[in-house]
């Protein structure tokens, strides 16, 4: 039976692990490579790198970590952030990235993910959305683009599906209400989501307690969970998450 | 020396670590005489079938892999590399939906059938999420434990790492069963030597690092 992934999220920037690394055993904690492969020896089951970058020479620092993680990294990783065009994502491809995620510019060019899935494959194509409810309406949200700066006024599952349509292979979502809140996924919006498209759904944005990772599976109907600071500051471990997970009926690689 | 094919569509580098990691000298190459000389050959798995075919069909590896699976030289074929020892593949040809469409890109066909999407519907109308993606287990398609060489060492039921839309048809040559909207082969034999899995072994953490390891260990003693 197919496992539900946990999923760390590392932001890089020129390179280096930018936010919220308090690992002690860590020779260098800004050091992706090193920190990814801590947690592919704690059983993760992928990893995620964004790029918060701006400027593309930074960018090319980004696509040489790609290259660094094939060769270092035995886990499958996807690499996030500032893709404009297919030429951007097949640099990346080429370096070696399993995934790469596309956000703001498949917003304002939905045919990117067209392309990319027909150069790349689907499963190499993750569409990234972030979300905000939408006031006064529990069950509507509203995508966000830029780094969560701007509104688009495009509803968030309808958007996912078109995503799905087009040939992304995975939709990972942000919960911008809940990022950073410590009060959980998003469920609504998750299983919202989720039901809309026949694609893998990733839950990402509120994690702060063990309890909230099975809430995304079972109550969110996630596919995989995301989570950057509460493993980054040793919070949790995969395993404690994993061992959870198992505990609450959910199959997990253990 | 094991040859890692290469037709142009993507980073041979997990591959080309994982195999010298697990104790392989190795070669990536196009070419097709270099094939043709290797110990072991590994056909890894990027792109789609109907493009990497045609580019192996231009570069003369086709010819080169089929003949070297002839002569007993061991093989291993990952995800798309698994499919191509398929005669058929849909995947990327016109009328992909169409299981009898004569558009059908040829593969090595060392194996007898079509390589098929994975139905999104469970045979009881139970949906499930295609690309089928992330770790699952392998089991053996009797009960008990693997008989084949390639899982050495590896208990029924360990977890690898898969992503794909396509599936190869069931048959006695299937070493390894893996379920999702259906159960399908993940991993086939042909021979003594010549192995495909669906999976990707590279990114497959220790339990792939054994079946590498285990795979360099039937070059070696070939």
């Amino acid at each position: 039976m197919l496992a539900k992934r946990v999923i760390p999220c590392m932001d890089v920037k020129d390179g280096r692990v930018v936010k919220g690394v308090n690992f002690v055993n860590l020779r260098d904690a800004g050091d992706p490579i090193e920190l990814a492969q801590r947690y592919d020896a704690e059983r993760a089951d992928e990893v995620v790198f964004l790029d918060i970058t701006a400027t593309s020479d930074e960018r090319a620092t980004t696509v040489e970590l790609a290259s660094h993680a094939s060769a270092q990294l035995h886990l499958p990783y996807c690499v996030g952030g500032g893709f404009r065009s297919v030429a951007d994502i097949r640099r990346m491809i080429a370096a070696g990235a399993d995934k790469v995620s596309v956000n703001s510019a498949a917003v304002a060019n939905p045919r990117l993910i067209s392309d990319a899935a027909y150069a790349f494959g689907t499963q190499a194509i993750v569409c990234a959305i972030d979300a905000k409810q939408v006031a006064g309406n529990p069950n509507k949200w509203e995508v966000y683009v830029h780094g969560g700066r701007t509104a688009t006024g495009i509803d968030a599952v309808a958007w996912a599906a078109e995503a799905a349509r087009r040939g992304a292979g995975e939709i990972l979502l942000t919960s911008m209400d809940r990022d950073g809140s410590r009060e959980g996924f998003d469920c609504a919006l998750t299983r919202a989501v989720a039901r809309a498209v026949d694609i893998p759904v990733i839950a990402s944005g509120g994690v702060g307690k063990l309890e909230h990772f099975a809430q995304g599976i079972l109550e969110g109907e996630a596919d995989a969970v995301l989570a950057a600071s509460v493993f980054h500051f040793g919070e949790f471990t995969i395993r404690q998450v994993k061992e959870h997970m198992a505990s609450c009926g959910i199959p997990v690689r253990p | 020396m094991i040859a890692v094919v290469d037709y142009h569509k993507g980073n041979l580098l997990s591959v080309e670590r994982g195999l010298a990691a697990a104790g392989a000298e190795v070669l990536v190459t196009d070419d097709a005489g270099a094939i043709a000389r290797a110990e072991g050959i590994v056909l890894p798995g990027v792109g789609a079938f109907a493009d990497a075919s045609a580019t192996m069909q231009e570069l003369g590896q086709l010819e080169a892999v089929r003949a070297r699976i002839a002569a007993g030289v061991p093989f291993l074929g990952i995800c798309l590399g698994m499919h191509l020892l398929f005669e058929e593949g849909v995947e990327g040809a016109p009328d992909e939906d169409d299981e009898e469409s004569s558009h059908n890109a040829r593969g090595l066909a060392v194996l007898p059938g079509v390589v098929v999407k994975m139905p999104k519907l469970a045979v009881d109308g139970r949906p499930f999420k295609v690309p089928h993606v992330g770790w699952n287990t392998v089991v053996p398609p009797a009960s008990g434990s693997f008989a084949c060489p390639l899982f050495e060492g590896i208990p029924a039921g360990e977890y690898f790492y898969f992503t794909h839309s396509y599936i190869v048809p069931d048959g006695p040559f299937a070493v390894g069963m893996t379920a999702h909207s259906v159960a399908f082969p993940s991993a086939v034999q042909y021979g003594k030597r010549c192995f495909g899995v669906q999976f990707h072994p590279e990114k497959s953490s220790d339990a792939g690092a054994a079946v590498l390891r285990n795979f360099v260990r039937i070059v070696e003693g070939a």
